[in-house]
C-alpha cells in the first residue's frame, strides 16, 4: 500500500474531487463529512511518506511505469515528505474549521466550494512531490485556478483583486514556463534530477541564466515577494473565511519550497550559490519585502489586510534565508516553511472566527473580545506570540536559524530587518489587543462590571481546529531541534557550510 | 548583426507578441482587452516552445508503423523529425491558457453584473462614489 | 571545592507548580476555592524550594533538563546558591503577597480577580524559571514569559492610564530584549557555540574587547527590567497596577529578575575576568552610578508614594549592580544579598502604600500629613521599611549596603563609595520626611483624626510581617548570607 502512498495521495483528493458534485447533488449534507475523511487519508498517507522517507530514503514513484528522464516521476525525499505533511495537516485543519463560515457565507455554494477544495489541495500535493518540471507548472496552475475562483467569492471588492490576482499570477506562471522551456532549450530534459546532472555541462550558458532568472522572477510574482505582491492584500483580505485558511498558509509557501527545490535539485547548489554570486542582491529584496510588509502593515485598519501584509513579511524571511547561502539561513528558510504554514494558519482560522463573529474585518470592533471570547483570544495570542518570535513558540526558532544564520553570512541588513519586523509586529499584534481587551473603556475605578459579559465562544469545530494549530505552534518549537537534524539536514547539499 | 536578427526571428516574434500582450494587459482600460492581452502573452510562449521543436526540412514526427509494435530495427533518423514533446506541452499549456480564460471570464461577468461596466476608470468611479455614500450615510 | 551535582526533577517542579494550579484558579466558582488553589501552589513551590536547599548549602547543586532543543542546548535548570538566594526570596514572597492581595482586592471589590491570580501565578512560574535557568536561553524564555505574564497585571485597570503605561512597560521591556538582548544572545553563540552558564564566562578567548563591551552594554540595556537609565521609564509608569501587583512584582520579582539575569550574564557569560581584563566592568559600574544617583534625586521630587518607591527601587537595583561590578569579594557578596534585603523592605513599603489607599484612598504623600494618628501600625512598618532601604541597623537592609561598602574599600574604588554614601543619604531624604510628618505634627496640621482605622487584617498582617522579618534579617541573615557567599565563592574562587 505504501508504495502507492505517493499516486494516492495525489489522486484520491481528485478523484473525490469528481465525484463531489454528484455526491452533493444526492445529499448536499454529504459534502463536509466527506472531505474531512479525505483529508485525513491524506494526512495519514503523508505521514506514512515522511516516515518512510527518513528511514529508508527517498522514494521514486514512476507515473505510469515510464522511467525518467521520459516519463514523469513522483520524486519524495525529506524535504518534500515534510512539506507535504504540513500542508495536509493545516488543510485538514481549515476543512474542519470551514463549517461554520460556509453556511454563513456561502450558502447553497457547499457543493463547489468543496469541490475545489479537494482540486487545490491536488494542485498543492502535486507541485509538492513532483520530480518533473512542465508537471510542477500544470500543478502550479492547476492550483491558482482553483485558488482564483475560491477566493473570488468573498466580500464585496473580491471580484476586482481577484482579478487582479488572476492576471498577475498568470504573468508570473508564464514567465516560469518560459524559464523551463529555455531550461529544456539547454539541456533537453524536463526531469528535475536529469537536469541537475545536466547543469555543470552547459553552466557557462547564458540560456540557462536567463531560464534561473525567470524561473525564480516568476516565483516571486507567486510568493508576493515586494515588488510583485500587489495582488496578495486584496485578494486574501477579501476572501471568504474558509478559503482564505486553506490558501494564504499553502499557496505562497509551497512556492518558496519550490524555489528552494529549483535552486538545490535543480540548477544545482553551486550554480546558484558559487557561480551566480546574485544572491546578496537577494538576501537585499529580501530585507526590503521584510521591512516594506512590516511597515505597510502598520499603516492597515482592517486586522484582515494586516495580517496578509505579515504573510508578505514571512515571505521575506523565508527567502532571505535561503539565499544566505550557509546551512544555518538554509535550515531556518526550510524550517519556517513548516512554521509559517502554521503560523499563518492559526492567524487565519482566529480572523476567521474573528469575522464570523464580528462581521467586519476591522480592528475597531473586535472590542471586548478577549472576554467574550478568551479561548479564542489565548489561541491568538500564542499565534501572535509565534509571529513576534516569543520562546518557546515555533516563531522563536526559525528566527534563531535565519538571524545566526544572518550573522555568519555577514548580512547584517538582513539581521536588523528580522528584528525590526519582530518588534514592528509586536506593535501590530498588541493594538489588536488592546482593542479586544481595554475596549469598551472603563471609567477609572468602576471597571468593567462583574461578570455581566457572557462567554459566546466560537462553536466547537472552527475552535477546535483553532486551538489544535495553537498547541502545534508550540510543539513545532519545542521539537525544532529535532526537525533540523532529523530531516532538513539531509535535504541541504553537503557542500554547503 | 543582421544574421543575429534573422537568424533568430522566431524569439523575435515570440518576444514582440509577448510585449504587445503585456502592453495590452497594463496599458488597456477595458477589462476584457486586458484579458486578450493576458492570452495574447500566453499565445506568445505557446508559439515560443513550437517554434523550438521545428527543425529545418522535418517532418511531422509521426512513424509509419509496418504493423507490430516498432520492435524491428528501423533505424530513426531524429533528425528529419520534429520534436513531438514541446508539442505536447502545450497541449497541456493551451488547456490551462482556456481555463484560466474561462475563470476570468466568469469573473468578469460577475464584475459587470456588479458595477454595470467592464472599464476600469468606470468601476473606480463606481466604487468611489459608493464610499461616499457609505461615509455620508454612516 | 568540587560541585556535587544532583539530578533531579525538582527544579522543574519548582517552576511548574504554579501553573498545575491555574485550572483550579479559572474553573473556581467560589472566591476561597479560588484563593485556597493559590495558596496550595505557592505553600508547595516554597517547599519544593526550601526541600533543596540544604544541599545548596553545602556547595552542591541541582541539574535537569526539562527539553533538549539542540544536542548541546535545551530548555535545562541548575539550582545553584545564587539561584537559591532569590527563588527563596520569590516565593516566599508570593505567599505574603497573595494574603495580601486578597484584602486589597476584596476590600476594593476589584474585578476579573480570576485572571488576576491566574496570571499572578503564571509570573511566578517564570520567575522561578529565570532564578533556575542554566542556560542563556531558558533564561530568555521565561524572561519573555514573565514579561507577557505581568501586562495584563500591570493593565489591570483597563482605562486609559493601563493603556498607555502598558504601553510603556511592553515598549521597553519588549523592545529591549527583542532588540538588544535577542541578538546578543545569538552573536554570543555563534562565536562561543554554547549559551550555558559557565563559573569563568563563556566569552574569555573568543570575543574580542571591542565586541565584548558592545554585547555587555546590548545584555545591559535589552534586559530592561534592571532599569538601568534610560531603560527605566517603566517603572514609574507601571504603578498604575494595584499594589499588590506593584508590590511583589515591581519590588521582588520583575525587577529583580531584571538584576538576576544581568548578573548572570555578567558573571556566567561575560565572566569577571573578562570584564576585569578589559575594564568592562568599570562602565557598567558608571552607569549604575548614574542611575542610582538620578534615581534618587528624581525620588525626592515625587509626590505621589508610589512613583517615589518606583524611582528608589530604580535605585536600589543598580545597587546590585554596583556590588557586583566592584568584582571584590565583600562587594559582590553585598550586590548579591541586597536583592533579599531590598526585597523584603521594599515590599513592606509598598504594602504600606496600599494599606493607605485601601483604608483611606490617599496616594499623594502631601496629603499623609498625621496619617500615623490613624494607622500607627502600618507607618510603624514603613518606618521599619525604609530603614532597611536606607541601611540602617537594626534591618536587614544595614547587612547588605556593609558588605558594600567594605567592598568599595576592597576594590579601592573611593568613588564608588562616595556614591554609596551620597545615595544612602538621598534615600534617607526622601523617606524619613513621609513618616516624620505622619507622626510627628501639631494637631492642627493632622488631616486626620486621632482614631485608630487600620486597613483590613488581611492587609496589615503581611506587611508586619515583612517589617519584622527584616528586622529578623538583621540579627539573623542566614540562609540568604550564606548563599551569597557560596555564590561570590563559585564565582570568583576556584
Amino acid at each position: 500500500m505504501t508504495d502507492q502512498a505517493p499516486i494516492l495521495v495525489l489522486a484520491i483528493p481528485l478523484l473525490t474531487a469528481i465525484l463531489m458534485p454528484l455526491a452533493g447533488l444526492f445529499r448536499e449534507k454529504l459534502c463536509y463529512p466527506l472531505v474531512i475523511m479525505i483529508m485525513m487519508v491524506t494526512t495519514a498517507l503523508s505521514g506514512a511518506i515522511l516516515f518512510q522517507t527518513i528511514h529508508f530514503g527517498p522514494i521514486h514513484y514512476y507515473i505510469g511505469d515510464w522511467r525518467p528522464p521520459w516519463g514523469i516521476e513522483l520524486v519524495i525525499d525529506p524535504l518534500n515528505a515534510l512539506v507535504l505533511l504540513a500542508i495536509s495537516v493545516s488543510a485538514l485543519l481549515a476543512a474542519i474549521s470551514s463549517k461554520a463560515v460556509v453556511e454563513k457565507e456561502l450558502e447553497g455554494k457547499e457543493i463547489y466550494f468543496y469541490t475545489l477544495f479537494l482540486l487545490q489541495m491536488t494542485g498543492l500535493t502535486g507541485m509538492v512531490i513532483t520530480g518533473d518540471m512542465f508537471n510542477l507548472y500544470v500543478f502550479l496552475e492547476i492550483t491558482s485556478i482553483t485558488g482564483y475562483a475560491l477566493l473570488a467569492v468573498g466580500e464585496d471588492g473580491s471580484y476586482m483583486a481577484v482579478f487582479k490576482y488572476l492576471v498577475m499570477g498568470t504573468i508570473g506562471a508564464s514567465f516560469y514556463l518560459i524559464g523551463v522551456g529555455y531550461l529544456y532549450m539547454a539541456t533537453g530534459s524536463l526531469n528535475m534530477a536529469d537536469v541537475a546532472s545536466l547543469i555543470p555541462g552547459v553552466i557557462h550558458s547564458r540560456i540557462v541564466f536567463f531560464a534561473f532568472i525567470l524561473c525564480v522572477a516568476g516565483l516571486f510574482v507567486k510568493m508576493a515577494m515586494f515588488p510583485v505582491h500587489g495582488w496578495l492584500p486584496g485578494a486574501y483580505s477579501k476572501a471568504p473565511s474558509a478559503a482564505a485558511a486553506l490558501i494564504a498558509p499553502l499557496t505562497t509557501k509551497v512556492s518558496v519550497y519550490i524555489l528552494i527545490r529549483i535552486c538545490l535539485s535543480v540548477f544545482t547548489a553551486e550554480y546558484v550559490f558559487d557561480f551566480l554570486k546574485q544572491t546578496d542582491f537577494i538576501v537585499w529584496l529580501a530585507s526590503a519585502t521584510i521591512v516594506f510588509g512590516s511597515l505597510s502593515a502598520l499603516a492597515q485598519k482592517n486586522y484582515k489586510k494586516m495580517l496578509t501584509y505579515i504573510l508578505i513579511a514571512e515571505v521575506g524571511y523565508m527567502v532571505g534565508g535561503f539565499f544566505l547561502g550557509n546551512r544555518l539561513g538554509i535550515s531556518g528558510a526550510i524550517l519556517h516553511i513548516v512554521n509559517d504554514v502554521a503560523m499563518t494558519l492559526a492567524l487565519f482560522l482566529g480572523a476567521g472566527i474573528f469575522f464570523w463573529k464580528t462581521g467586519s474585518g476591522e480592528r475597531e470592533d473586535l472590542k471586548g473580545l478577549f472576554v467574550k471570547m478568551p479561548l479564542t483570544m489565548t489561541g491568538f495570542a500564542l499565534a501572535a506570540f509565534s509571529v513576534i518570535g516569543v520562546p518557546p513558540t515555533c516563531g522563536f526558532f526559525s528566527k534563531w536559524y535565519l538571524i545566526s544564520g544572518g550573522i555568519a553570512g555577514g548580512q547584517y541588513l538582513f539581521v536588523a530587518a528580522l528584528i525590526f519586523s519582530s518588534l514592528i509586529n509586536a506593535v501590530l499584534f498588541f493594538r489588536l489587543f488592546e482593542i479586544a481587551y481595554f475596549q469598551p473603556f472603563a471609567d477609572h475605578h468602576h471597571a468593567p462590571a462583574h461578570g455581566a459579559v457572557a462567554i459566546e465562544e466560537a462553536p466547537i469545530h472552527m475552535l477546535a481546529p483553532f486551538l489544535v494549530a495553537g498547541a502545534i505552534l508550540i510543539a513545532l518549537g519545542l521539537y525544532s531541534g529535532e526537525i533540523v537534524t532529523q530531516i532538513i539536514q539531509f535535504a541541504i547539499p553537503a557542500e554547503i557550510m | 548583426m543582421l544574421d543575429f536578427i534573422i537568424g533568430k526571428y522566431n524569439y523575435w516574434f515570440y518576444i514582440i507578441l509577448m510585449m504587445v500582450g503585456f502592453y495590452a494587459i497594463i496599458g488597456k482600460r477595458n477589462l476584457v482587452k486586458k484579458i486578450i492581452g493576458l492570452n495574447i502573452f500566453q499565445t506568445a510562449i505557446i508559439l515560443f516552445y513550437v517554434s523550438i521543436a521545428s527543425k529545418k526540412g522535418a517532418t511531422l514526427p509521426i512513424l509509419e508503423h509496418h504493423g507490430g509494435h516498432g520492435d524491428h530495427a528501423a533505424i530513426i533518423e531524429v533528425a528529419s523529425y520534429m520534436n513531438p514533446l514541446p508539442h505536447v506541452l502545450m497541449l497541456t499549456a493551451i488547456v490551462v491558457m482556456v481555463a484560466t480564460l474561462g475563470v476570468a471570464l466568469g469573473i468578469l461577468i460577475k464584475i459587470y453584473k456588479r458595477y454595470g461596466s467592464v472599464e476600469e476608470d468606470e468601476i473606480a468611479c463606481v466604487i468611489k462614489s459608493e464610499n461616499m455614500k457609505y461615509e455620508v450615510g454612516k | 571545592m568540587p560541585m556535587e551535582t544532583l539530578f533531579s526533577i525538582k527544579p522543574a517542579l519548582a517552576v511548574l507548580v504554579s501553573l498545575l494550579a491555574i485550572p483550579g484558579i479559572v474553573l473556581s466558582k467560589k472566591p476561597n476555592v479560588r484563593e485556597s488553589w493559590t495558596f496550595i501552589a505557592a505553600i508547595a513551590k516554597l517547599a519544593i524550594i526550601v526541600s533543596m536547599l540544604p544541599f545548596v548549602l553545602k556547595g552542591g547543586e541541582f541539574h535537569y533538563t526539562l527539553i533538549e532543543i539542540w544536542p548541546n542546548l535545551g530548555i535545562s535548570f541548575r539550582v545553584d546558591a545564587f539561584g537559591m538566594l532569590f527563588a527563596l526570596v520569590a516565593s516566599s514572597l508570593w505567599i505574603v503577597t497573595s494574603i495580601y492581595s486578597i484584602g486589597y482586592m476584596r476590600h476594593l471589590d476589584e474585578h476579573s480577580q480570576t485572571r488576576y491570580f491566574t496570571f499572578f501565578a503564571v509570573a511566578l512560574s517564570a520567575t522561578i524559571g529565570v532564578a533556575f535557568s542554566a542556560n542563556l536561553l531558558t533564561m530568555y524564555l521565561f524572561y519573555e514569559a514573565l514579561s507577557l505574564a505581568t501586562y495584563p497585571l500591570v493593565t489591570h485597570h483597563q482605562d486609559k492610564e493601563a493603556r498607555t503605561s502598558g504601553r510603556k512597560y511592553l515598549f521597553y521591556i519588549l523592545g529591549g530584549s527583542i532588540a538588544l538582548a535577542l541578538p546578543a544572545m545569538l552573536i554570543t553563540y555563534h562565536f562561543t557555540g554554547t549559551l550555558d552558564f559557565a563559573a569563568h564566562g563563556v566569552m574569555a578567548g573568543k570575543i574580542n574587547s571591542g565586541l565584548g563591551l558592545a554585547l555587555t552594554l546590548m545584555f545591559l540595556f535589552g534586559f530592561a527590567k534592571v532599569g538601568i537609565m534610560p531603560m527605566h521609564s517603566w517603572l514609574p509608569a507601571a504603578m498604575v497596577a494595584p499594589t499588590p501587583v506593584s508590590a511583589l512584582l515591581h519590588a521582588v520579582a520583575v525587577v529583580k529578575v531584571g538584576a538576576f539575569s544581568v548578573v548572570r550574564v555578567l558573571t556566567g557569560i561575560v565572566g569577571t575576568g573578562f570584564l576585569a581584563d578589559f575594564g568592562i566592568h568599570f562602565v557598567v559600574a558608571v552607569i549604575a552610578s548614574v542611575t542610582i544617583i538620578v534615581a534618587s534625586l528624581i525620588a525626592l521630587s515625587q509626590d505621589e508614594l508610589k512613583r517615589r518607591l518606583a524611582f528608589s527601587t530604580i535605585g536600589q537595583l543598580s545597587y546590585i549592580l554596583l556590588g557586583v561590578c566592584l568584582l571584590s569579594e565583600a562587594g559582590m557578596t553585598g550586590g548579591i544579598l541586597h536583592i533579599a534585603m531590598h526585597a523584603f523592605g521594599k515590599i513592606t513599603l509598598f504594602f504600606c502604600a496600599g494599606a493607605i489607599f485601601c483604608a483611606t484612598g490617599i496616594k499623594k504623600i502631601s496629603e499623609m500629613t498625621g496619617i500615623g494618628k490613624r494607622m500607627p501600625v502600618t507607618m510603624a512598618a514603613f518606618f521599619i521599611g525604609s530603614l532597611s532601604v536606607v541601611g540602617l541597623p537594626p534591618c536587614g537592609g544595614f547587612i547588605s549596603k556593609w558588605q558594600l561598602v567594605i567592598g568599595t574599600m576592597q576594590a579601592g574604588q573611593i568613588s564608588m563609595l562616595m556614591v554609596l554614601l551620597t545615595s544612602s543619604m538621598l534615600n534617607a531624604a526622601y523617606f524619613f520626611p513621609v513618616f516624620y510628618k505622619a507622626f510627628f505634627c501639631s494637631d492642627d496640621e493632622s488631616l486626620f483624626e486621632d482614631k485608630v482605622d487600620e486597613a483590613p487584617i488581611w492587609c496589615v498582617v503581611p506587611l508586619t510581617l515583612t517589617a519584622g522579618i527584616s528586622v529578623i534579617l538583621f540579627f539573623f541573615p542566614q540562609p540568604f548570607l550564606n548563599l551569597a557567599q557560596l555564590a561570590v565563592s563559585a564565582i570568583l574562587g576556584s
